[in-house]
């Protein structure tokens, strides 16, 4: 008689449950036999490379530096596409020159857009 | 070491391919072998501890070389330098938080006593004033092969130790204390210069 074919699936759980339970039910055991616990206020402390930590560990950063990092990224790829044109710019025609422009115009809209909003005002009064 | 099993019989047994153990001597095994230092060094005697750690003289071999970051994971403290009245509180912390067993090497003349610089103001007169040292190891700064040999001495030590009855490590026992107090700054000295119930400063003794 052959066993079904999915009771190795039952076995292969069975030692995937077993397996990390085993060497936890252990170091309880350890615990509880030979070792018993000493905690302490030092021992429990947050590590902080062994100065006491001050304040909070939670920290928020402002979305004004995710905002500034966008705009930083649009000049950026305004960089890599200036730079291949300003390169080849006596062999182009009249409407690569124009196309470019507005290009830039387009940025330069998004800057002053940006601006008037307030996005770079680092520090903004709230 | 008190063996359990008789030394003739064990050997009689492991010649058949049968080995013979105790729990405790198991345990010691397992621990002894893989000593995790924590990653720290003060002075001069941290580039001797390094060189330690690489290749040429491979503290690998002696299962040493998982330098932690965290003192979560390390079981052995290495104060390798100058501690500085500064440091110190910082490093009675760092042991603190050390999880139990832990071991501490004091490497070199300055952790063990200030050395060179010990009539210095701001320099710490030996780490065992604070916390309890387990192996000293004597130099200026002390050769790869001596932080070696304070290694092997620290294994043998902790093969020494027992699990149970009333030798038993102290770090097993809930009575003994886990944490040392961390000295604070005070006017002119750390506060307490040293812990009472730990050091006891030598005695001269004139005849």
């Amino acid at each position: 008689m052959t066993p079904d074919p999915y009771f190795f699936i039952v076995i292969f759980c069975g030692v995937a449950v077993i397996f990390p339970l085993m060497p936890l039910a252990l170091a309880w055991l350890w615990r509880r036999v030979f070792q018993p616990p000493r905690p302490g206020p030092a021992k429990n402390a947050t590590y902080e490379c062994g100065v006491e930590s001050i304040g909070e560990a939670r920290v928020q950063f402002q979305s004004q530096y995710y905002l500034y990092c966008i705009i930083f990224l649009i000049f950026d790829v305004e960089a890599i596409f200036l730079v291949p044109f300003a390169v080849a710019f006596t062999g182009l025609p009249m409407g690569a020159f124009i196309a470019i422009l507005v290009f830039l115009l387009l940025l330069i809209e998004g800057l002053v857009w940006a601006w008037s909003k307030g996005c770079l005002d680092w520090a903004k009064a709230r | 070491m008190s063996d359990p099993v008789d030394q003739g019989l064990r050997s009689e047994l492991q010649k058949q391919g049968i080995w013979v153990t105790s729990t405790q001597e198991l345990y010691n095994w397992g621990r002894r072998n893989s000593i995790w230092p924590l990653q720290f060094g003060l002075a001069c005697c941290a580039i001797e501890m390094i060189a330690t750690a690489a290749s040429r003289y491979d503290l690998a071999r002696f299962g040493g070389e998982v330098f932690r970051p965290s003192p979560r994971q390390a079981d052995l403290m290495i104060v390798a330098g100058t501690v500085t009245k500064k440091m110190a509180p910082q490093i009675v912390r760092l042991y603190n938080q050390m999880p139990d067993p832990k071991y501490v090497i004091s490497m070199g003349a300055c952790a063990i006593s200030g050395g060179p610089f010990k009539q210095g103001y701001n320099v710490l007169k030996g780490i065992d004033r604070y916390i309890p040292v387990d192996v000293y190891i004597p130099g200026c700064p002390p050769r790869p092969e001596a932080l070696l040999h304070a290694f092997m001495e620290l294994q043998r030590k902790i093969d020494a130790q027992k699990l149970t009855g009333q030798g038993k490590a102290s770090f097993l026992d809930s009575t003994q204390p886990s944490e040392f107090p961390v000295p604070a700054f005070g006017a002119h000295d750390l506060e307490p210069p040293s812990n009472p119930d730990l050091f006891r400063p030598p005695v001269m003794e004139r005849t």
